[in-house]
């Protein structure tokens, strides 16, 4: 077939034209559900159980009949644990897919990284991991735990089982430092003292100089908010001098990305650590939650707390799409600032008009035998470090994180 | 006073470790002049394999000591066949061809390991030095380092073996005139100094948790010691290693963990301004 200039103009035209259809005209087909994690490289310990959740939840949608009579579609892109890609596939998702709603980032600095473009183009988002707090944007939910809902549960009931002189040991990022912080006001609340805190860069792996400057302070309890692979070595070598037992252990982290059960239980036992979410809760939502998972993927044991807190957000957009009756970003928002509650795997989830961060319960749990045993539960914490500096009622166009000063 | 054990002790195993970490690239870079960026993975694969042969039920210092090297030395071999000896006396394009390794090492981990980190705990209980709690596996990385140190002394020095190596060395196309094959020299060399990082990846692999990318944490270090230690390959590794140890050991108790990682860098910085061939390259000359 030759092809002259004008056939070819028209053509060109033609598909030109086919790709530009309005997107109301594919609407009929489904509803889209956008997901951006790393499924592979460094986090995707974190972001393959996340992804599991997210799928698990849109399945169980599809059994009970879908959303607003239509099928909810899943447009999933695996960014690699590279940082770049989140740009790249957000701008795809809002663009080209066109979803209705993305759910996905896993490291604060990814969520950073497509927050922007989900706001501009008027695509709701949910960011369903637990961080440092203080993010104040109308166009996002968030519904992991942030440290005052985690740090204010764990500091008075770890001071309580040991004393009042309290160590920190935290991971060198914004996380680490905000999150000592935190636990340096509620030590302070609970009429303790910090007695000393250290920062660890990320690779830092050789904790032996510190357990001993330790050992020269003499606290009652060591509380670290360390991450990631390297630091998990600071368990094991305060494990090997046999500090376990003389100085009690609390963590904020250890256990999210199921880090627990790497240690022995000798390791392990009788850290202290306060989440939304634990294997070992023993009740009816999450055994049945447990056996879903094992009937879809055929072993639970991947289950971690972002995974969780990935399928209450799916199913916190579900609920919402169904009270608002429409997939409009507006009607959506407007039917999450009612309030809304869903009953999730880890407990009750609601969300938080002012702030759209979630009010849920906390665990204050122990590791023992590479499990979380749940010693308390203390029911619908409210985010109060940012509620402390957000209100989206009073001031629903603000658009930055706050930096939480103490 | 017990402070002052506790202290000296950290310090002996701050050194320690550092010349566990390095004598693998000591030999390969000091020796056969391979810039190996793959060390640290080499280093990974020893815990790799430590950790998989103990989940076997083997004995854990079998599997430190003996698997561990085996194993990780006979993959070196593997790479010294099919890459490296093409790349003799090109120091430039080992560092390229080692970092492909190091990247394709990482992929493998990944493949066959997962990304999730695993460990195993350590086999020494900890015990007290008065009112203090020592890990006592740190006495046991002390004691390898010292062993490995006196090992490489002896074998280099005392035979036959040590000196034909030596001897390659410095003039392969002698050596071969003489009737010794620089070639099956080179080899033998590669493996031994690969079978070195494996044992450091195993010794160390019970104090920290590996993931595939473990490696590169140690490979800066363990390039600044074998750097700073200059020509001489034994009194080099001892004299850098027991430098950047102290330093570093020190700030970290004094100040903080961030700040002994500073001042070892500092202090390499300094070292190598003042003494650009490297602490040999000054004492201990013609020292091995």
């Amino acid at each position: 077939m030759s092809l002259n200039r004008r056939t070819f103009v028209s053509s060109a035209a033609a598909v030109a034209s086919a790709s530009m259809l309005p997107r109301a005209a594919m609407a009929a087909d489904g509803i889209k559900l956008g997901s951006i994690l790393d499924t592979s490289g460094i986090f995707d310990a974190y972001g393959t159980p996340m992804d599991m959740a997210m799928r698990l939840a849109v399945n169980e949608i599809n059994a009970a009949g879908g959303l607003l009579g239509m099928q909810v579609e899943v447009v999933a892109y695996d960014t690699q644990s590279d940082m770049a890609l989140y740009s790249q596939y957000g701008q795809q998702l809002t663009r080209q897919d066109q979803v209705d709603v993305v759910h996905g980032g896993i490291l604060s600095a990814s969520r950073e990284a497509i927050r922007q473009t989900m706001r501009k183009s008027r695509t709701l988002y949910f960011y369903n991991v637990l961080y440092e707090g203080g993010v104040c944007d109308r166009n996002i939910f968030i519904n992991g735990v942030t440290p005052a809902q985690q740090v204010e549960a764990l500091v008075p009931y770890a001071m309580g089982k040991s004393g009042n002189a309290v160590y920190i040991l935290a991971a060198d990022y914004n996380y680490g430092q905000i999150t000592a912080r935190w636990i340096q006001k509620f030590v302070a609340d609970n009429g303790g003292e910090t007695v000393g805190v250290d920062f660890f860069p990320l690779d830092v792996s050789d904790f032996g100089s510190t357990i001993a400057k330790i050992q020269t302070i003499g606290p009652d309890l060591v509380i670290a908010p360390l991450v990631g692979g390297a630091h998990l070595s600071f368990f094991r070598q305060w494990a090997a001098a046999g500090m376990k037992d003389r100085i009690p252990l609390a963590s904020t982290t250890m256990g999210v990305g199921n880090e627990h059960k790497v240690l022995t239980p000798e390791e392990g036992n009788g850290i202290m650590v306060a989440y939304n979410y634990s294997q070992e809760l023993d009740t009816p939502a999450n055994n049945a939650f447990k056996d879903r998972w094992s009937a879809e993927y055929g072993d639970s044991s991947l289950i971690h707390e972002i995974a969780v807190s990935n399928y209450q957000g799916v199913m916190t957009w579900a609920e919402a799409v169904r009270q608002a009756g429409s997939l409009d970003r507006e009607a959506v928002i407007a039917a999450l600032e009612t309030g809304l509650s869903i009953g999730g795997p880890a407990g009750t989830v609601t969300v938080d008009p002012k702030t759209h961060h979630a009010v849920l319960d906390v665990h204050i749990m122990e590791i023992e035998d590479q499990g979380m045993r749940v010693i308390e539960t203390l029911p619908q914490r409210q985010p109060i470090d940012t509620q402390a500096v957000c209100d989206l009622q009073a001031n629903p166009d603000d658009n930055t994180q706050y930096e939480i000063q103490i | 006073m017990d402070l002052y054990v506790v202290v000296l002790v950290e310090m002996l195993y701050g050194v320690a470790s550092l010349i566990l970490i390095s004598a693998g690239l000591a030999i390969v870079f000091g020796m056969i002049k391979v810039i190996n960026l793959a060390h640290g993975e080499f280093m990974m694969m020893g815990g790799y394999a430590t950790i998989t042969a103990v989940n076997l039920g083997v004995n854990v210092f079998v599997a430190m000591l003996v698997i561990a090297p085996v194993v990780v030395g006979l993959i070196g071999l593997v790479v010294e066949r099919l890459v490296i000896r093409h790349l003799y006396g090109r120091l430039v394009d080992t560092m390229l061809a080692t970092w492909g390794l190091s990247l394709f090492f990482i992929g493998l981990a990944t493949m066959i390991f997962g990304n999730t980190t695993t460990g195993i705990s350590t086999p020494i209980p900890g015990f007290a030095i008065g009112d203090y709690q020592v890990n006592g596996y740190n006495f046991f990385i002390i004691v390898v380092s010292a062993l490995l140190l006196v090992a490489m002394l002896a074998v280099l020095k005392g035979t036959r073996a040590g000196l034909v190596a030596r001897g390659t060395m410095q003039r392969p196309d002698m050596a071969a005139a003489l009737g010794y094959s620089p070639d099956r020299v080179y080899m033998a060399t590669f493996f031994c100094g690969s079978a070195l990082s494996g044992l450091a990846g195993a010794v160390l692999a019970p104090l920290v948790g590996l993931v595939p990318t473990s490696g590169g944490a140690y490979i800066a270090k363990a390039f600044i010691t074998v750097i700073a230690g200059g020509p001489s390959l034994v009194a080099g590794l001892f004299a850098s290693a027991s430098f950047f140890g102290a330093v570093n050991q020190i700030f970290t108790f004094a100040i903080s963990p961030v700040v002994g990682e500073v001042a070892l860098l500092v202090a390499a910085v300094a070292l190598l301004r003042i003494l650009p061939q490297g602490v040999t390259g000054t004492f201990f000359k013609g020292k091995l």
